[in-house]
């Protein structure tokens, strides 16, 4: 189809608008009323007064200094940034070989191993949720046996549930899939004759790993790290359901901010402050990935 | 050529076991004859009939079949020309419009529309899950629509037209059966990411109007128990038949993305 000027728009137009009025339109009226004063009964007060012919407007910096004006939520962003990183980093550690594995076997088998890889990933979040509360539940097989270990040794028995690691844990587990598709996809496309020449000029294994494929895998490495990074840096049902008190992330607080203490502006500050760290992130990636 | 190393073959192995124990767990409780998902007790059906007289549970099963099927077909037609347009003519902003809601995390999604709906006084129900679940469906089409035009040859259309076939015409018998798999795998991927999703409905959904993830997440909140395991088999069944049907008619769509 050889598109004219104005037929492209016909095609691009309904997609554009439906988007900017959900997507593009909520983030600026969000950014809008990170300046306005929270409502009586939650929600937003009116931004402006009309009396006696003078218009009057109601808006304040009030949010973003309570923001900047304590360490608590920069402390609180500084904790939720350290679990993604962690999050991240374990989902890189395991979804590396994985990603290797499936790579480098038969055409055949590749299809149905990847297949296997994503099949978890589309069943239900709460559901996968759910499974490691019944793994870390208090009178499960786990922590029984854990306990009775620790018993053998004198300590004292912990519970599993409810903490960061098991928090950790389950934030790995969801995301997984996120850093195996993208390692996979470059890892495959890798020359092995690259490899076979290296060995036959006497490198081994190890050393193959870290001059040949590992360098060649990092714009993998990237889009995986920022696939798993941005979605568990903003999750909040996870650290809601597994993490106890330890485990609250800045997902939980905006959550909290909108349904439950119900002061929108502040919650809109905190979203804005995650937009602005994920989109950050984003760019930072992708220009990481265009240098190589 | 074959490259064979044991230790990387037993780390895949520990991760695949990693993916699929806690959900064979969930299954295997989901037919126990135990309050406690503790231990095997014995075999039973109850916690699925007890299911099916749950009023609320088959309301809110209802409201998700009703909002999936809603936002999937406006999201096809929409995420349909978002995916031609896209692959036309670089539009950077479509192209960051489309592409945008998939990359940011889903609760600011959840928490902007939310303000969107109040602030035009809309009653938070049905209808503002459709309107949000149609927003983040629009992508994943898009994506699957470009993905298979890309695959296409384009010298099938080249070669309508040139012998004579009117744009329209080139499009409706060439382009647009040739896309069908993309389309049709497209808008399978946003008829189950709408019915798993939870993020976005637990900030747009209102009184009455609880979709089955919200239902989960309230029992789950509560208390731990097997109707919640025999729920959860059925949507990983219910999602297992429309991955793999999706996968079978563009398997290129979930290799690598």
């Amino acid at each position: 189809m050889q598109g004219k000027s104005w037929s492209k728009y016909l095609l691009s137009l309904p997609p554009m608008a439906y988007l900017l009025i959900f997507f593009a339109a909520p983030t600026l009226i969000m950014l809008f009323a990170s300046f306005r004063y929270p409502g009586e009964y939650g929600g937003l007060a009116p931004w402006y007064v009309h009396e006696n012919g003078r218009l009057t407007f109601d808006l304040t910096l009030e949010n973003w200094q309570r923001l900047l004006g304590t360490d608590i939520y920069l402390r609180l962003f500084v904790k939720s940034i350290g679990y993604a990183v962690t999050a991240t980093l374990v989902c890189m550690i395991m979804g590396y070989p994985l990603a290797l594995m499936i790579a480098r076997s038969s055409r055949k088998s590749r299809d149905l191993l990847l297949l296997l890889v994503i099949l978890p990933f589309w069943s239900n979040f709460l559901v996968r949720i759910y499974a490691w509360m019944i793994i870390f539940s208090p009178v499960g097989a786990l922590t029984r046996m854990l306990n009775g270990v620790l018993d053998l040794f004198g300590a004292g028995p912990v519970t599993l549930m409810y903490s960061p690691t098991a928090m950790l844990v389950c934030l790995v587990y969801v995301h997984l899939p996120f850093m195996v598709l993208p390692l996979y996809a470059n890892l495959e496309k890798h020359d092995l004759d690259l490899l076979d020449a290296a060995q036959d000029l006497g490198a081994g294994k190890w050393r193959r790993f870290w001059l040949i494929t590992w360098p060649l895998s990092l714009s993998g490495v990237t889009a995986g790290s920022i696939l798993v990074f941005i979605p568990v840096l903003g999750m909040f049902a996870i650290p809601d359901l597994l993490g106890g008190t330890d485990g609250i992330m800045i997902g939980n607080v905006i959550k909290q901010q909108f349904m439950e203490s119900r002061d929108w502006p502040f919650g809109s500050v905190l979203s804005m402050v995650l937009t602005v760290t994920a989109v950050a992130v984003v760019l930072l990636g992708s220009r990481l990935g265009q240098r190589r | 050529m074959q490259r064979r190393n044991v230790l990387l073959w037993i780390s895949a192995a520990l991760v695949y076991l990693f993916l699929y124990l806690p959900l064979v767990l969930v299954v295997v409780f989901s037919f126990n004859d135990s309050r406690l998902n503790a231990e095997w007790v014995g075999f039973t059906w109850k916690w699925y009939g007890k299911l099916f007289h749950n009023q609320e549970m088959l309301t809110a099963a209802m409201n998700s079949l009703i909002i999936a099927s809603v936002s999937v077909v406006v999201a096809t037609v929409l995420g349909t020309l978002a995916g031609l347009a896209m692959e036309q003519s670089r539009q950077r902003l479509l192209q960051m419009l489309v592409l945008a809601p998939i990359a940011m995390p889903e609760i600011l999604m959840g928490v902007s529309l939310l303000v969107l709906f109040i602030m035009v006084n809309m009653t938070l129900g049905l209808l503002s899950i459709i309107l949000a679940h149609i927003t983040f469906c629009i992508g994943f089409v898009a994506l699957a629509v470009q993905a298979r035009i890309s695959s296409m040859d384009p010298g099938l259309v080249e070669a309508a037209r040139d012998l004579g076939a009117s744009p329209w015409r080139c499009f409706r018998e060439i382009t647009l059966p040739l896309l069908m798999p993309g389309i049709l795998a497209g808008a399978l991927m946003a008829f189950t990411l709408s019915i798993d999703d939870f993020v976005i409905t637990f900030f747009t959904a209102g009184v009455g109007s609880s979709t089955l993830p919200l239902q989960i997440y309230s029992m789950v909140k509560l208390a731990v128990t097997p109707e919640v395991n025999a729920v959860s088999t059925l949507l990983m069944l219910l999602t297992l038949v429309v991955i793999t049907v999706a996968s079978r008619l563009s398997p290129a769509v979930f290799r690598g993305e």
